[in-house]
């Protein structure tokens, strides 16, 4: 007998599945790319503007609340920057985290036929998030600009805060993916929650006016600190402080860690599921 | 065809496995009537064993043939070989890289041309860019596609979208390939040419899993077979007999 050879697969060789899915998704690195790539350019295909909506939508937005804000709250020095910088920051968290969700719900199909690494659909989601984050910087230079607001050297720190963004939803999507393949309903409930989330962070709305005895209360809110971070950086023009970066840091990480082992502890389970 | 099916050589083991299906006996999609039910120790679930203590082996080179009923568990077992399901009892071994036959169009996206389909399909599979840009024109003259190739896939008809996939997916050859029913798509003279591929896989070496409801081309093809039943095999061995098994099941 010559049955020496390692097998490709063995079922019963189960190291831990957290690790394992870090190692195979290596082996995905092209099908994250792919993945990427469709959503992009499949989102606006039929549209005749296409990628650009993914500025124009920000865009559009924020000239509707700033129009609608401006003379409700006191004035606060370049409100049109204010909001938007918030708006994106939000606009990546709230899509990302919605489209983990949906790409393994609704891409489960694909999931019962061939084996792919199940962070994927996951990664790929904040992937995407990723590029219009990039595009929707575009439109917030040229509100700068427009609105002759001074540009900081501060947005060389940019890339800094969209990596503990992406890896804060990263963390939060896969966890909320993981409910949504055992409650459907967790798709419909998070929207409000997502609602009711984006109220409770100043992103259209100038952070003096929370009152003193809720802003512990604000302070738990890890959206908080990325809105916080992010203005200090684009709006502000300052070096975030330490003391306001390390809220941050520790919910991105914790997040991410924790999300991603409560996800691929379930990860035998989607096929069967889904 | 001189072919070698190295009998020390197993392309794939299965050792008693078995799979368990578990299915609400009511279907419970809320937070809320699950907390309910699972406060009142309520949610009861029908187990269901879809394999039940299968083993076999498949040798490298071999075309193995799985028979048998609808819900038999032959669908099941191509499953647990190719990752998507792992075993709830027992153990399965591949040697080799397995290259799955997905369903028609599952793996497609109807807004995008036949040549980015092409690069999406070939990642799903686990290929990267270099593997899928050495076939691409091999892939477009086999699918009979070229003139269609930058349209997006919506506009094609079933049989494009089944000819793309089949090309998409044979066009590295693998060390297994799993069919699932997958022969009886396309017209006739593109089954000839995909049946022509399988046979050319075969002399390469390439170990072949298939289900199939076609007896004759089971015959036709095969090396072995196994009849399945209720998750149980009923049979196994020459094609032959095992179909002769699987008829005289039927009366």
């Amino acid at each position: 007998m010559s049955v020496t050879i390692k097998p490709v697969y063995d079922s019963a060789r189960q190291s831990n599945p957290a690790i394992t899915e870090l190692k195979e998704l290596r082996n995905y690195w092209y099908l994250l790319k792919q993945l990427v790539r469709r959503d992009i350019l499949t989102r606006y295909k039929r549209s005749v503007l296409g990628v650009a909506w993914t500025m124009l939508n920000p865009l559009g937005t924020m000239l509707i609340m700033s129009f609608v804000f401006s003379n409700v709250f006191h004035q606060i020095g370049n409100f049109s920057v204010y909001i938007l910088s918030g708006l994106l920051v939000w606009n990546f968290f709230a899509q990302s985290t919605n489209a983990a969700m949906s790409g393994l719900v609704w891409g489960g199909s694909l999931m019962k036929q061939i084996y792919v690494p199940r962070t994927i659909f996951g990664i790929s989601a904040v992937g995407t998030a990723l590029v219009n984050m990039v595009l929707s910087l575009v439109p917030l230079f040229l509100v700068i600009l427009v609105t002759r607001s001074p540009i900081y050297w501060t947005i060389v720190l940019i890339p800094f805060v969209i990596l503990l963004l992406a890896a804060f939803s990263i963390g939060i999507g896969l966890t909320i993916s993981t409910l949504a393949v055992y409650f459907p309903d967790v798709l419909e409930m998070y929207q409000i929650l997502l609602l009711a989330w984006m109220y409770l962070t100043p992103i259209i709305y100038p952070e003096d006016i929370i009152p003193t005895q809720f802003l512990g209360f604000y302070r738990i809110n890890p959206m908080y600190w990325m809105v916080k971070l992010f203005r200090a950086i684009v709006y502000e023009g300052r070096v975030p402080l330490f003391s306001e970066i390390w809220p941050a840091l520790a919910y991105s990480l914790g997040a991410l860690v924790f999300g991603w082992i409560f996800f691929s502890s379930k990860s035998d389970e989607y096929a069967y599921r889904i | 065809m001189e072919r070698v099916i190295d009998l020390n050589q197993p392309a794939i083991e299965l050792r008693n496995v078995s799979v368990q299906y578990r299915l609400p006996t009511e279907r419970v999609g809320t937070f809320k009537e699950y907390a309910i039910r699972w406060l009142q120790r309520k949610i009861t679930y029908a187990h269901f064993w879809a394999l039940d203590d299968v083993s076999f082996t498949v040798y490298k080179g071999e075309v193995f043939g799985l028979i048998g009923h609808n819900g038999a568990g032959k669908s099941t077992t191509l499953k647990v070989i190719s990752r998507v399901l792992r075993p709830t009892k027992g153990r399965v071994l591949v040697y080799g890289k397995i290259a799955p036959l997905i369903e028609l169009g599952a793996g497609f996206h109807p807004e995008l041309s036949g040549r980015e389909n092409i690069f999406l399909n070939g990642a799903l599979l686990g290929y990267t860019r270099e593997q899928m840009e050495a076939v691409y024109d091999e892939i477009v003259e086999f699918s009979e596609l070229k003139p269609f190739i930058d349209a997006p896939i919506r506009t094609y008809s079933t049989g494009m979208n089944a000819r793309l996939g089949f090309a998409v997916a044979t066009a590295h050859v693998p060390d297994i390939l799993i069919l699932d029913e997958i022969l009886s798509v396309g017209d006739e003279s593109f089954q000839k040419k995909s049946f022509d591929r399988l046979l050319g896989f075969q002399s390469q070496g390439t170990t072949v899993v298939m289900v199939s409801h076609g007896m004759g081309r089971v015959e036709e093809l095969c090396d072995r077979a196994a009849l399945l039943e209720h998750g149980k095999i009923k049979a196994i061995g020459k094609p032959a007999e095992v179909i002769a098994a699987y008829r005289s099941d039927q009366n």
